[in-house]
């Protein structure tokens, strides 16, 4: 029994962490997608090249991994405003369709590219001496890299937080996204908060991507691989929202753990069709509106 | 006095605190000429839309015939008689005009559930007859192949008017027609409406009051969601609150 | 205009319409150039067969998608239910007559078309997308989950199939196989284009165009979303009963999401909405994919991308809309 309880808290713990992990790639796409109703499947791509530039800063330039991260942020970020500008801008008016096909042409380059680049075997990277090994939580351990993601994650909800709900340039977002066209008449420039939004999402997918390598595992293959947990955790928390991703993170780091754990074969099986029955009962997602 | 081919009986709607519907109790005689008017954001769009089963309302009942339609959907409810226009082209603008019109017949008469025989083998004759009959009633007849993207925004209108006629509605809801149309066009809508089938109930939201006064033998004044008068146009222009909420200090009639 | 040639000019409407649906010459080119290949390039038989397949699979994805505007990412779901069944029906219950076969797995699609069709099609955007996205996903993991059925990722084996028409044996040349899936794509171009012609063919696009308005004017709307769904996957489950049967092999490559981004490119490539794109783009995909893929796999895959990109921003029309658009610039030329 309490062998029994042990390994479900265990399962908790590593889903928790990884869900974490989800959120924080994910959020930027929540974000964009409820301002501009824009379909990015190349969100993922973001967040595999964000893994990749976290290994070349650290085995290339000798980064250490922590100040990796915040390098991997900046640059992925600075990068999407380009592709924002240059490809994305031009299908905001256009159908879901177009956007995308577009958004999958460019995931399709992207694996490619690195695929040339850095190969088709998985990047292993190596983390600092603290992250390694277990932490005592008292009842239990905790191997560090987990927590470390969970504290990650949880400084991040907050800074979200804080910068949505009590900033003027969180409050202009929440407006975009409520009603683009009363915000636009209100005199704010929904282009440009969004440019800042997405390269900001952007940074944020790169970011969890450099993070995401010690427990997913990085090969170029990463960005669709794991595109449809990214998607899911969007359209089942609600896009637009912090809250609802956040929830939904959570919810299917834990459940694609506990799945792994009890049905190796066919445990994902059970997600997608949990997908289904949430998104049938509410198709806005959890906390989504209309 | 025949009984109303549609009524509202308290009809309410509200989203959270905002009431665009309060106690609206309505009715339209078959072959009615009745205008809605009021100030924007009145509720006259989202009374239309109660009616047509777009929304649903938080409380009262639509009667049509005088059998309840308030739980039946919108494509039901068209089925049954009651057509409208929108105050923005709702058109299938990359289609031709005729194709237009055939949607809106072919619905009606049932020749869309067929998937086999081709739009204009025997059966269609007749859905293309009808409809090129309608776009001759609206003189329009010459643009039938011409897709609509690619007409003037007046005979546009014209389009949105034939396609709401191709369902042979019992009640048809205008919201707005000339909204948009050139001055020099107008008429030309106005005359369509003049010559509407006699047997139609026809409600028109209009902000023009010489439309409305010219059309209509019956108003209805509609203020933040309910009906503050009702009355022939006489009645409606010799109103002292009409002219204070609504036709200001220079009223017509 | 004078009265007569008013009562002309509206003849001659209705004229266009009632005559849209007849055969134009051009449409013959497909079905000669299969035939021709057939004959001069004996080699590429084989690979002919799977284009053929391709072709029947962007196809039914045309229906949904370009006729119906219906965005899915899950096509691979009907396709594959259609792989399986033929498959398992040959390999598991030794049943190895191939018309049956296929009549077995386009039941099998249509039903799952049917189903997941009648649930799903009451939503749109984002939330759809995801729907048909997952649905596919959930058949491609319980594939996976009861491997011991459907072999898994190394694929089911042992589809023996018996002589076509109890007649035409299998050659070591894949001819037969090439004869028998180019009747069945013809069978079922008929039966696409005439529902495509049809009046409900018309709601459908009239559905695509505007379903506000074609709600308002009657239509009922998800009943001809679910039809047209389950045509559809009926559709895509004869192409991946053919695909079983012709390979004598199924994978879980059947059911991914690989499958579903690919028959989507190659329908965008072609052109929606007009039949024949699904010829084109298969045609120009699947040799262009056998001569380059091989050579370097990531050049390929960089290249779909680039050209995707390049299809959605500059030729939205796909390829028959650039072979359009040439048509008609050498038209006013010659006025």
């Amino acid at each position: 029994m309490e062998n029994v309880l042990n390994i479900a808290v265990g399962i908790l713990l590593d889903g928790l962490a990884y869900g974490m992990v989800l959120f924080i790639i994910s959020v930027g796409l929540s974000v964009t997608m409820g301002l501009m109703g824009f379909v990015n499947l190349a969100h993922g791509a973001f967040a595999m090249a964000g893994g990749y530039v976290t290994v070349s800063a650290m085995s290339g330039f000798g980064v250490p991994f922590l100040a990796a991260l915040p390098i991997a942020f900046v640059v992925v970020g600075a990068a999407s405003v380009l592709f924002e500008r240059l490809l994305y801008a031009r299908l905001y008016r256009a159908g879901e369709l177009d956007q995308v096909l577009l958004t999958i042409g460019l995931v399709f380059m992207a694996i490619a590219a690195f695929t040339f680049f850095y190969g088709p075997s998985p990047r292993p990277i190596q983390v600092p001496e603290f992250l390694r090994g277990s932490v005592d939580l008292g009842f239990r351990s905790l191997a560090a890299y987990r927590l470390f993601m969970v504290v990650v994650g949880a400084a991040m909800v907050v800074v979200l937080w804080y910068g949505f709900e009590r900033t003027s340039l969180g409050a202009r977002i929440r407006a975009a996204v409520d009603n683009r066209r009363m915000a636009q008449s209100v005199g704010i420039d929904v282009d440009r908060l969004f440019t800042l939004t997405f390269a900001v999402g952007s940074g944020l997918a790169a970011l969890g991507g450099g993070l995401a390598i010690n427990i997913m595992g990085l090969t170029p293959t990463f960005a669709i691989q794991y595109l449809v947990f990214f998607l899911i955790v969007v359209a089942v928390g609600g896009a637009g929202s912090i809250k609802g991703p956040l929830v939904a993170a959570l919810l299917l780091g834990v459940t694609d753990n506990a799945g792994k754990y009890l049905y190796p074969d066919g445990g994902a099986f059970f997600i997608y069709a949990a997908t289904i029955a949430l998104l049938v009962a509410k198709p806005a997602g959890l906390y989504g509106r209309e | 006095m025949s009984a109303p081919i549609l009524e509202t009986r308290d009809l309410h709607k509200s989203f959270g605190a905002l009431q665009v519907a309060r106690e609206i109790n309505f009715s339209l005689e078959p072959g009615a000429r009745h205008a809605l008017i009021g100030p924007n954001g009145a509720g006259k769009t989202s009374f239309v839309n109660l009616i047509t089963g777009v929304l649903r309302p938080s409380a009262g009942r639509v009667l049509l015939d005088g059998k309840d339609i308030t739980r039946t959907p919108q494509a039901e409810r068209a089925r049954r008689g009651i057509a409208r226009t929108y105050q923005i082209n709702q058109l299938f603008r990359g289609l031709s005009v005729l194709e237009n019109v055939c949607l809106a017949v072919g619905e009606r008469t049932g020749a869309c559930n067929n998937l086999w025989r081709p739009a204009g083998a025997s059966g269609g004759r007749a859905v293309i007859d009808e409809a090129l009959g309608l776009l001759e009633a609206l003189r329009i007849e010459e643009d039938a192949l011409k897709r609509v993207s690619e007409l003037p925004y007046g005979r546009q209108r014209l389009v949105e008017i034939a396609i709401a006629l191709g369902q042979k509605p019992r009640v048809l809801l205008l919201d707005e027609p000339a909204a948009g149309v050139p001055s020099a066009e107008s008429h030309i809508i106005l005359e369509v409406i003049e010559h509407l089938p006699r047997d139609i109930a026809v409600l028109i939201i209009e902000h023009d009051m010489d439309v409305v006064f010219r059309f209509a033998r019956e108003i209805t004044v509609l203020v933040a969601g309910a009906i503050l008068t009702q009355g022939t146009p006489e009645q409606i222009a010799a109103d002292e609150q009409v002219r204070e909420v609504y036709l200001g200090s220079e009223a017509h009639g | 205009m004078a009265a007569s040639e008013h009562i002309a000019a509206t003849e001659a409407a209705a004229q266009y319409l009632l005559r849209r649906h007849r055969w134009h010459w051009a449409e013959a080119l497909p079905w000669l150039v299969a035939i021709a290949a057939f004959f001069v390039f004996p080699g590429y038989v084989p690979l002919g067969t799977q284009i053929l397949i391709w072709i029947l699979f962007a196809l039914s994805l045309d229906l949904v998608l370009g006729y119906a505007g219906i965005v899915t990412l899950g096509h691979a779901a009907f396709f594959g239910t259609g792989a399986y069944a033929a498959g398992l029906l040959a390999a598991k219950l030794g049943w190895g007559e191939p018309i049956s076969g296929l009549v077995f797995a386009a039941f099998c699609a249509a039903l799952v078309g049917f189903v997941s069709g009648w649930v799903l099609l009451r939503y749109h955007g984002l939330t759809l997308l995801m729907l048909t996205l997952a649905t596919a996903i959930m058949l491609y993991e319980l594939g996976n989950a009861r491997a011991d059925l459907t072999g898994g990722f190394d694929g089911l084996l042992g589809i023996a199939m018996k002589p076509l028409l109890g007649a035409f044996d299998y050659d070591l040349y894949g001819r037969t196989n090439y004869v028998y899936a180019l009747a069945v794509l013809f069978v079922l171009f008929l039966v696409a284009r005439r529902i495509v012609y049809s009046p409900f063919g018309q709601a459908i696009i009239g559905i695509r165009e505007n379903v506000r308005r074609m709600s308002a004017v009657g239509s009922p709307v998800h009943r001809r979303l679910v039809t047209i769904y389950t045509v559809s996957a009926a559709m895509a489950g004869v192409a991946g009963g053919l695909y079983a049967q012709t390979n004598a092999f199924v994978t879980l490559g059947a059911l991914s999401f690989e499958r579903s981004a690919t028959v989507l490119i190659i329908l965008i490539l072609g052109g929606t909405g007009r039949l024949y794109g699904a010829f084109i783009g298969a045609l120009v995909f699947l040799l262009l994919e056998d001569h380059l893929a091989k050579q370097s796999p990531e050049y390929w895959e960089f290249g779909v991308g680039v050209v995707l990109v390049l299809t959605v921003l500059f030729a939205r029309r796909g390829l028959f809309g650039l072979f359009e658009d040439a048509g008609r610039a050498l038209a006013r030329r010659r006025k």
